[in-house]
């Protein structure tokens, strides 16, 4: 596999707000790649950089082996979807799409059926001839997405693109858009701040936290095995366990986490504990449990299987046990 | 408070609160009668009058319709002051524009704070002193003996305003007393008119179009041609409605400024008030309205209106 993009300690400044800090990334060919992180992590940035709409104060930033850094965005091999779609209010569907191709020169006969095959891409042929006002926010966000992959980019840029849409809509996107990404074959870099989202359709995670990326690797990796407390709590929840815990427990003053599905109540294990339920909510597909121990707020999710319902009954106020076994303890570097 | 059902006011208002078409005809009727009776009937008395004529030899208005008043409009010497007025109209909206449109992009896009409300102020201040005072002090200044000259002179380009001057159509003694110089000082005073409303519309504008352009591949200079400037059209065409219909209207600065060929509106004010003529003047006070109609149906057209 090559490369597509490459960040080479790469920095960028706003003021006194380090945007990026010294930041080395390297993200290969037709990989699904999600920056993810808190708003004001940096993640934007970094997208926008690749774009070209900021320059680097320091660093590199490489295209296919090609430094680009300082290339200004129109001669750069690569598409933006954008957070607010910005799609061009005054002309139709089809003539949006079809924006890229005309300002590079190509012939209108090649333009028609590309464009064609774009708005089937991403199902709206119908509605070549609408204006942008005239559709719904996820109809907006397909036009963005075919007017961008038209071009056929090196790299696909993703700023937030799911982030207007109600929670149905999104869930149906994220799928399509892992979808499209398999059928064009083109390195998406997307930037998300919803963990989720992140672990559904990446195969490789950024994790960012003021500049710099806290934590890389695949969904399963970032969420089972968190590099520190900042990836530990960002991703899923965490249950951390400090020093004292924690020699009580594995012998070793080292903080480590556990997830609260790794928990079960009631019974005892390699690693028990005995708390009170503060709190109990019924989520359907399992129950969430905030247990007291020794000062310490544990949260449990136990799955509502029909042996699970049948014979356990806990309530609030309740005296229980809590145990998980060594391999889901995860030390915090 | 206690509920005083029967108090006058509660009553009246009850009387109001149920009666929603009696409510909105009083609240429309001062402004309504103002706009029908006053304004409209002006401009209808006006059309009436056009076809009137002038007894030339009694001096007196002669009420039987007619359209003889009409045809003295369109001679040639009337004509010559329509084109005149429109070609100037024309240029001084053109001129707005392209001195209008960098100012007013700079203000939207790359100011913000103290130095937005600073330049705004400059573009506005000269609004709060009078017409009047400025267009002498612009007299002043393009005077043969004025800043405007002696400037040419510092550069040793005094040949260059006097090959100015020597241009047809556009020169004259000096800048004062040439059309060049009207023209100057329409564009000094309308330019605000200008300016702000394309700046409201450069601030609509929002920047991720413009990334948008670049972004899949256009060039700066596409993407002001193809994004920029269709987007703002409407804010220039409000704005040029104003520099448009100010300069028709005008007959202060061609008076003061200018080798006094008249314009439509010093025409009119001829007409009616040495010639006495009120017929011809309400005929030739018809021309800008027509002319204004037309530009605003092609303004609506843009868009203009939404952009006010």
């Amino acid at each position: 596999m090559s490369v597509a993009v490459e960040f080479n300690q790469v920095s960028k400044a706003f003021g006194t707000v380090k945007a990026a800090d010294s930041v080395n990334l390297i993200i290969e060919d037709g990989e699904f790649f999600s920056m993810l992180g808190p708003s004001g992590s940096g993640k934007t940035t970094c997208l926008r950089l690749v774009a070209g709409f900021e320059t680097p104060d320091s660093g590199h930033i490489l295209l296919h082996g090609v430094d680009v850094s300082s290339l200004p965005p129109h001669a750069r091999d690569v598409n933006t979807v954008f957070q607010d779609y910005a799609l061009f209010p005054h002309m139709s569907v089809a003539e949006n799409v079809e924006y890229g191709l005309k300002v590079k020169g190509v012939a209108p006969a090649e333009r028609r059926t590309k464009v064609a095959d774009a708005l089937a891409l991403v199902h709206l042929d119908s509605h070549a001839e609408r204006r942008p006002s005239q559709l719904s926010g996820g109809q907006r966000q397909r036009v963005a997405l075919a007017r961008a992959l038209i071009n056929e980019p090196s790299v696909l840029l993703l700023d937030e693109p799911l982030g207007a849409l109600d929670l149905k809509l999104r869930q149906t996107m994220q799928t399509e858009l892992k979808n499209i990404q398999r059928q064009v074959g083109i390195t998406f870099i997307f930037v998300t701040h919803d963990q989720e989202e992140a672990l559904t359709m990446s195969d490789r995670i950024a994790v960012f936290n003021n500049g710099q990326i806290e934590q890389i690797g695949t969904p399963s990796e970032i969420y089972e095995s968190p590099r520190n407390l900042f990836v530990a709590e960002f991703v899923g929840t965490s249950n951390v366990f400090d020093s004292g815990l924690a020699e009580q427990l594995l012998g070793s003053r080292d903080r480590f986490t556990v997830r609260p599905e790794k928990i079960r109540l009631g019974v005892a294990g390699e690693c028990t504990v005995t708390g009170t339920i503060t709190d109990l909510v019924y989520l359907g597909m399992y129950t969430r449990y905030r247990i007291d121990v020794q000062g310490i707020q544990l949260t449990v999710a136990e799955q509502n299987t029909e042996s699970r319902l049948a014979m356990s009954s806990h309530a609030v106020g309740d005296e229980v046990q809590a145990s998980w076994s060594k391999e889901s303890c995860r030390l915090l570097a | 408070m206690p509920f005083r059902e029967f108090s006058l006011i509660r009553r009246l208002s009850t009387y109001f609160y149920t009666r929603r078409r009696l409510r909105l005809a009083l609240l429309l009727a001062l402004p309504v009668g103002w706009l029908v009776v006053v304004y409209g009937g002006s401009l209808g008395s006006l059309l009436l009058n056009s076809f009137f004529r002038i007894d030339s030899f009694s001096g007196t208005i002669d009420r039987t319709p007619t359209l003889e008043t009409w045809r003295q409009v369109f001679t040639d010497a009337n004509m010559a002051v329509a084109g005149r007025t429109i070609g100037m109209a024309t240029a001084v909206t053109i001129a707005s524009v392209l001195i209008g449109f960098p100012l007013a992009y700079r203000i939207a896009r790359f100011t913000s704070g103290r130095a937005k409300t600073a330049l705004v102020l400059a573009v506005l201040i000269p609004l709060w002193s009078s017409y009047l005072v400025r267009v002498y002090a612009w007299k002043l200044l393009l005077a043969s003996e004025g800043v405007a000259a002696w400037f040419f002179n510092v550069f040793g380009a005094s040949s260059v305003l006097g090959w100015i001057l020597s241009l047809p159509l556009i020169g004259g003694p000096s800048l004062s007393t040439s059309s060049l110089g009207q023209f100057l000082v329409f564009t000094y005073i309308w330019l605000p008119y200008m300016v702000l409303p394309m700046q409201a519309a450069v601030e609509r504008l929002p920047e991720s179009l413009l990334e948008a352009s670049a972004d899949l591949g256009a060039s700066p200079a596409t993407t002001f041609r193809r994004i920029t400037w269709p987007l703002i059209l409407p804010g220039v065409a409000a704005g040029s409605i104003f520099t448009f219909s100010l300069t028709l209207g005008d007959y202060i600065i061609p008076t003061i400024i200018g080798n006094s060929s008249p314009f439509i509106g010093l025409a009119i004010y001829s007409q009616q008030g040495v010639a006495g003529n009120l017929p011809l003047a309400a005929a030739l006070a018809i021309i800008p309205v027509v002319v204004m109609g037309l530009y605003l149906t092609g303004a609506r057209k843009l868009g203009a209106f939404e952009a006010l």
